[in-house]
């Protein structure tokens, strides 16, 4: 007896591809739905935003009027946290890779540190604030100056940048510090002439990509109680400020009592995503342009 | 050989001196060499003190903090009213809040995500793939800041104008807006997953005329599910840790309720709300801050953890 | 011009059975490196056993062998690069001009400095060429302009390669052909001017033509150096060695004049290798 019937089994088999086809579309429609959102996301801060984004908004000082308000107090703030994020995340990201990956002798201490830079990278940012408000604002008295925020957002982004610098490293060849050692070179001729040297692409796209998470992080600054009341320009370090996002979070709260808040808030948002635009094309241009190919 | 000019001329640079001469004026390169070990281990150790940093502070001020409220009282309080004349430290409404709107951002995030991954991964031709990957990445890069504008000024008017009976401030329109959110890592973290499956497998049931479709969910999905269960896990941790797009868009009630129409606070909203509002060190409301903080840490620390596992085991099977 | 080596008949020498303990006639050059009862192990895996070996002055001597024979490990031995693999542990000695290098308290850069390598797979560093060749001077110290320049220059004649590279000096290393790259590779290990040059299969990448050149190079250099080159190419061995000895399983089968090996081998093993039946 045959135990497959054919006309059945064709008849099933229709159905069964129509099924396949239609759940295609289904599949692409979900991976649409998060582009689409953005999409919406995007032209409704841009239609809000556009309009109060000129010149004299990003060059004013900030004023409760929203027609005279002006951003360049963040900006300037954004940029100070900026001066302080660099130069700690690169120094110490980067020292860490180089010690995990170069010097560290595989071993307890080393996966102990390693698990901890990746548990690290996932406590949430606002539990950074307390760190930063415990630390740095009170015990070391530093108060809610940039310097405090730019040492609570290294810490934040340190593990991505530890760990992105890690794979840089790695990704070196081997038979170049062959080539080094070959010659008498000593390890840290090696490393400072020949790894680093050929892994400084793939760490500046990193660092670049944690700075631009830095720069847009909110939470750890609300701990800290950053204000974004009318002070006056931060001219340093050791200057009280407000950054792009704080900015743009008091003006969203305040928008439910004036509506024009919103707008500022909008077009506070074009600037943030801009900056964070160019970051990330410098990146990708660095990773295109300067990566070597082995 | 064409065009040998010349031997090795033997003239007046003798390298072999001159090292031997820079050698002997070398010791401060020996002692950079023993010392950069050693800095380096101390820069490397930054992160531990981090994590040590992180646990004393919460540790020690929530310590504080248990010393005037209960712990029993605190984790099986349903009431929050730090502000009161007669304050009550209950930390249910907020861990309420924070489930709540983690289950609502992974309903959100888990099929559309898991959909995008089986797209990506099974479906999309490779130039597809590299246009539809970056795009989502965007989608990962937004400050969560701007999510919080979004919910506040759009999501959560179109739905009041769908059902009206919607607050202004709610859990529901951040909840959403939060699963947007976390759509590209649980669809990057998935994909991976299903694109380690080996084509051999698919090969197998492709071979006896199985659809896509079949193959995808009899074989690669079952093949790829502990990657996929790490990625969910992941999502909720970044759900639990979300903070402005709740404190903008749901408001600061701490309402016990299940109700999504209502305005809810999380426990990150919470500790945003209170040291925001200038809690002066060593009062009940201050230390509140460290006992809920090191709740939510360890919440996320337990996530964490079981996502590496579940995704360590993954690795393995192959 | 063709290798002279394999073609100049040496005097028929004495043939120990012995592996290594091959007597040298009075007129042979001064023995540089020394091989005593020398055990390597990775891990648990006994990679070379009880080997003795010793080279001398201004010789090329062929390392030849099957796969897996513990050839290159040997060679890597010779300056300690082995060690780069994590695991690796080793008896007995190996003196280089009388003191033993497998010492702890022996400077492993100072070895290295006066013991050049080449490497299976050309590895210029991703820099320009001129910078390929000065990096071994720089990092010793050398940092006058002029002293690097001339260094540069000689050193790329010693290589054969000045005129190729002589309009292109700040280009990238990576622009050259596989063939360049490695005679830039040996130009940057004259650089320093060794006393041995280290070669580990060097012509394992090349084509024909680039291999006939490496090989003509290694003509030259003897003149100044003393060669150790690991080979899996047995007519290489024959045509540019002076000695060859024969490794299998970690161990030196025989050791011996090069015509000698190649005519008449005294163990069964290495004229089974020699005439092809494995390997």
């Amino acid at each position: 007896m045959n135990q497959v019937n054919a006309t059945k089994m064709e008849k099933r088999m229709n159905a069964r591809i129509r099924k396949n086809n239609l759940l295609k579309g289904v599949f692409l429609l979900a991976t649409l739905f998060g582009l689409a959102v953005l999409a919406i996301l995007l032209v409704r801060v841009v239609t809000q935003g556009a309009a109060w984004l000129d010149w004299d908004f990003i060059t004013g000082r900030l004023s409760t009027s929203a027609d005279r308000a002006g951003i360049m107090g963040a900006i300037l703030g954004t940029m100070w946290l900026m001066v302080v994020v660099i130069p700690v995340t690169l120094i110490i990201g980067v020292g860490s890779a180089i010690y995990l990956e170069l010097y560290a002798k595989k071993g307890k201490l080393q996966s102990f540190i390693q698990t901890n830079i990746s548990n690290l990278a996932g406590v949430p940012s606002i539990v950074y604030g307390l760190l930063g408000l415990t630390i740095f604002s009170r015990a070391m008295g530093l108060g809610n100056a940039a310097l405090a925020g730019g040492l609570t957002l290294s810490l934040l982004v340190l593990p991505i940048l530890i760990v992105s610098s890690q794979e840089a490293i790695r990704a070196v060849p081997k038979y170049l510090a062959e080539a080094s050692f070959g010659m008498g070179a000593t390890k840290w001729q090696t490393i400072k002439n020949v790894i680093l040297p050929a892994s400084i692409p793939s760490i500046l796209t990193g660092a670049i990509l944690s700075l631009s998470r830095a720069i847009g992080e909110t939470a750890p600054l609300t701990v800290l109680g950053i204000p974004a009341l009318l002070i006056p320009f931060p001219e340093g370090l050791f200057d009280t400020f407000t950054a792009l996002p704080m900015q743009i979070y008091y003006w969203t709260l305040d928008s439910s009592l004036v509506k024009e808040y919103a707008y500022l808030a909008a077009a506070t948002i074009i600037v943030l995503l801009v900056l964070l635009f160019l970051l990330n094309s410098v990146a990708i241009f660095i990773r295109n342009k300067f990566q070597q190919r082995y | 050989m064409p065009t040998n000019s010349g031997k090795p001329k033997q003239n007046a640079v003798n390298v072999r001196e001159m090292i031997e001469e820079k050698r002997s004026s070398r010791n401060i390169s020996n002692i950079t060499e023993k010392l950069i070990p050693t800095i380096l281990f101390i820069i490397a150790s930054i992160s531990v003190l981090t994590t040590i940093g992180i646990i004393y502070t919460l540790l020690s001020e929530a310590i504080e903090f248990f010393k005037i409220v209960p712990i029993w009282e605190f984790f099986t309080g349903t009431v929050l009213k730090p502000l009161s004349q007669n304050p009550e430290f209950g930390v249910l409404p907020l861990i309420n809040g924070t489930i709540i709107s983690s289950l609502i951002a992974m309903l959100v995030a888990g099929p559309i995500g898991i959909m995008s991954a089986v797209y990506l991964s099974e479906y999309a031709s490779e130039r597809v793939r590299r246009v539809l990957k970056p795009l989502l990445e965007v989608l990962a890069g937004i400050p969560t800041i701007v999510y919080g504008f979004f919910a506040f000024t759009f999501v959560t008017p179109v739905i009041r104008s769908i059902f009206p009976a919607v607050d202004a401030t709610n859990i529901l329109s951040p909840g959403i807006v939060m699963g947007v959110m976390i759509i590209p890592m649980i669809a990057s973290l998935s994909e991976d997953a299903m694109t380690s499956v080996p084509n051999a497998m698919r090969e197998g049931s492709l071979a006896m005329g199985a659809t896509k479709l079949e193959t995808t969910f009899k074989v690669v999905i079952p093949a790829a599910f502990s990657g996929i269960i790490a990625s969910f896990v992941l999502g909720i941790s970044r759900a639990v840790g979300e903070t402005m797009i709740v404190t903008i868009a749901s408001g600061s009630s701490k309402n016990f309720t299940f109700d999504i129409t209502q305005s809810m606070q999380t426990m990150t909203a919470y500790i945003v709300e209170v040291s925001g509002g200038e809690a002066a060190a060593g009062t009940t409301i201050y230390y509140s801050l460290y006992a809920v903080a090191l709740t939510l840490f360890v919440f996320t620390l337990i996530m964490n953890l079981l996502a590496r596992y579940v995704s360590r085991k993954f690795r393995e099977e192959y | 011009m063709m290798s002279q080596s394999s073609v100049k008949s040496k005097r028929p020498v004495k043939i120990n059975p012995e592996a290594g303990s091959f007597k040298e006639p009075e007129t042979a050059g001064k023995v540089v490196y020394d091989t005593k009862e020398l055990n390597l192990w990775y891990s648990e895996t006994h990679a070379l056993k009880d080997v003795n070996l010793s080279f001398r002055e201004k010789e090329v001597t062929a390392i030849i062998g099957p796969s897996g024979c513990g050839k290159s490990t040997y060679i890597k031995t010779l300056n300690r690069m082995v060690e780069l693999v994590p695991g690796v542990r080793t008896t007995g000695e190996i003196t280089y001009k009388g003191k033993n290098i497998l010492d702890r308290s022996f400077k492993v850069e100072e070895l290295r400095t006066k013991v050049g390598m080449v490497f299976q797979k050309p590895n210029p560093f991703p820099k320009s060429i001129y910078e390929n060749i000065a990096y071994g001077p720089k990092i010793h110290g050398i940092r006058n302009k002029k002293v690097l320049d001339e260094i540069v220059e000689r050193s790329l004649r010693g290589a054969y390669i000045w005129d190729e590279v002589k309009d292109r000096l700040n280009e990238n290393a990576y622009g050259l052909s596989g063939g360049q790259q490695q005679r830039l590779c040996i130009a940057r290990c004259l650089a320093i001017e060794p006393e041995v040059i280290l070669m580990d299969e060097p012509t394992s990448a090349l084509d024909p033509k680039s291999t006939l050149r490496i090989e003509e190079l290694v003509q030259e250099l003897k003149k100044e150096y003393s060669i150790i080159i690991v080979t899996h190419n047995m007519q290489q061995a024959a045509r540019i060695s002076d000695k060859t000895a024969f490794f299998l399983n970690g161990e030196v089968i025989e050791f011996n004049e090069t015509n000698t090996i190649f005519t008449n081998p005294a163990d069964s093993r290495t004229e089974d290798y020699i005439s092809g039946r494995f390997g």
